[in-house]
């Protein structure tokens, strides 16, 4: 391992933190305008043309904005957990492959991804986990009850659906026979696993609203009950630090979700053997990556501009009873799929999307009859 | 057990948040486009002149007295034929109005035995302390109509004695 590899990977995970935050600004904007424009209006659009300086002059305004730290606040913890936010979620980007084929730069041959682990997912899986400790102890350092209330529940939500985002994870790793990021994505060369996994998928975009404590999810930040949640008392920067966190993560679990799922940077399905697939132009691969994460970041927004916040104790039960044993039987199905293939015929393949979306069917209508039981019973 | 029905509830949701993101924006772009207000809007005041361009107002304090806020302040002065600002024995030599008091009720509107103030349309008052607030006549006050003097006019003698010149049916 000489110097100038170690300057490389420095170089890269530079490069791609600040596209990631230069993302977040614009994801912000993004959100903005998608929302506004569901809601009749037109969003922010003085500063600059379309409103695009509009990103700087907010983070203008949050450098110089007065910073409060409660007297009564545990001052280091207070100072660190807005940092064990945003760095998990900066940080899971590196395993995301940008692209395949290596290119040649200044004599060296660089791959346009960080790092090229073989338990890719395991990797996305401990820092997701990691990026709970910063809002639980943001909450618990604030020494207010809303805060700590946020990071309490904010625990509960990440750690019940990192089980099901976990188990949807395992459907894409059966279904490519590798947990190694760059594996998954050439799995889907044919056929996005979307196709073959259609209830997987769904539940795996389900989980990530809630892990990245976005509407209908969003309880630790419920203003209506919690003011702020987790981030009540923290103002200027270390609040836009919370904030960059939670946009970055949006970013980065749409990343994921592109490349277990959605192809990656592979070709959508209709381009494959022209000139625009991977194979023949490589350098397509970041750019159809970002169309997909475009694409699934707009979905979050209009999920958000739909839904209203569901009850605490719902979104336990939904979590627990509902979500993690029809992942559970998800798994189960693919991996009986899978070997079935193997063993008696190809076509077996296909049971694995007609069953799962069978089982999806039978969760939804089970919920509503409950539901309705429940319903009934009130009046 | 119903299993679509749930699904198509959902999915009708979104689709009506879609819909509307393809409806036109209401947002009015506030300072480059303009509603009109309504007829009867009760704006920042404007003191009236005549057509030859003496003022409207004799000075008699009637709007003062007539304000629930006390924002009107008015001193009256004698004119003279020389120096004439507005027909008969007065005028306002000073006319305050302090933005911050008036709550727009228009008392002083129909308190005006000579129809000299009016609340205008205009809703673009902004001041950044509070003596601009205080709004004095000259901003009041309406420019000169084209093609006569401003005030205080040299006129001759006895041709502007009553107050009132002409009274018409108070209108609206």
């Amino acid at each position: 391992m000489d110097f100038t590899l170690i300057l490389e990977w420095i170089i890269k995970g530079f490069v791609l933190t600040l596209i990631l935050l230069g993302g977040f600004t614009y994801l912000t904007l993004y959100e903005r305008r998608a929302l506004a424009r569901i809601q009749s209006r037109i969003g922010p659009n003085r500063a600059g043309p379309f409103g695009i300086l509009q990103p700087i002059a907010d983070a203008v305004k949050l450098i110089f904005k007065e910073e409060l730290t409660p007297a009564l606040a545990d001052k280091l913890l207070f100072l660190l957990a807005p940092v064990l936010t945003v760095v998990p979620a900066i940080v899971i980007t590196a395993v995301v492959p940008w692209g395949k084929q290596p290119f040649n730069l200044f004599g060296r041959t660089i791959t346009p991804y960080i790092a090229d682990i073989n338990v890719g997912v395991l990797y996305i899986m401990s820092i997701a986990s990691i990026a709970v400790y910063g809002i639980v102890l943001a909450g618990w350092s604030s020494n207010n009850k809303y805060s700590m209330m946020g990071g309490l529940r904010s625990t509960a939500q990440m750690i019940s659906y990192e089980l099901t985002l976990g188990l949807s994870f395992v459907s894409a790793i059966l279904l490519a026979n590798s947990m190694r990021m760059l594996d998954i994505v050439e799995a889907q060369k044919n056929l996005w696993f979307v196709i073959l996994q259609p209830a997987g998928t769904l539940i795996f975009l389900i989980a990530t609203l809630a892990e990245v404590n976005r509407a209908p999810f969003d309880m630790p930040e419920a203003e209506q009950e919690l003011t702020a949640g987790y981030h009540t008392e923290y103002s200027g920067m270390k609040f836009a630090l919370l904030f960059m966190a939670e946009y970055t993560k949006m970013i980065a679990i749409s990343a994921i979700g592109a490349t277990l799922f959605f192809g990656g940077y592979r070709e959508f399905w209709f381009l494959s053997n022209t000139i625009f697939s991977i194979d023949q132009t490589p350098w397509l691969g970041p750019v159809y990556i970002f169309i997909k994460i475009i694409i699934l970041l707009f979905g979050m927004i209009w999920v958000r501009a739909t839904y209203p916040r569901i009850r605490y104790d719902r979104l336990m039960a939904f979590g627990w009873k509902l979500l993690l044993p029809i992942s559970l039987t998800l798994v189960f199905i693919t991996a009986l799929g899978i070997i079935l293939a193997e063993k008696i015929n190809a076509n077996f393949m296909w049971g694995i999307p007609v069953l799962s979306i069978l089982v999806g069917l039978f969760a939804v209508g089970m919920v509503d009859s409950v539901l309705r039981r429940k319903d009934n019973a009130r009046h | 057990m119903r299993v679509i029905e749930p699904l198509i509830e959902l999915a009708r949701g979104l689709g009506t948040t879609f819909k509307m993101m393809l409806e036109k924006p209401v947002t009015v772009q506030y300072p480059e486009q303009k509603k009109p207000v309504k007829p009867r809007f009760r704006g920042r005041h404007v003191l009236k002149r005549y057509d030859n361009g003496l003022e409207k107002c004799i000075g008699c304090a009637l709007c003062a007295a007539a304000c629930p806020a006390d924002a009107i302040f008015v001193e009256s002065a004698e004119n003279t034929d020389d120096a004439r600002f507005s027909p008969g024995d007065r005028y306002a030599s000073t006319y305050e109005i302090n933005m911050l008091r008036c709550i727009y009720c228009g008392f002083c509107e129909d308190a005006c035995p000579t129809e000299a103030i009016v609340l205008g349309d205009n809703y673009e008052l902004s001041f950044t302390n509070r003596r601009d607030a205080i709004y004095p006549k000259n901003m009041l006050i309406e420019p000169a109509p084209a093609g006569t003097l401003p005030t205080p006019q040299k006129v001759q003698p006895g041709i502007y004695t009553r107050s009132v010149p002409e009274m018409k049916d108070p209108q609206d």
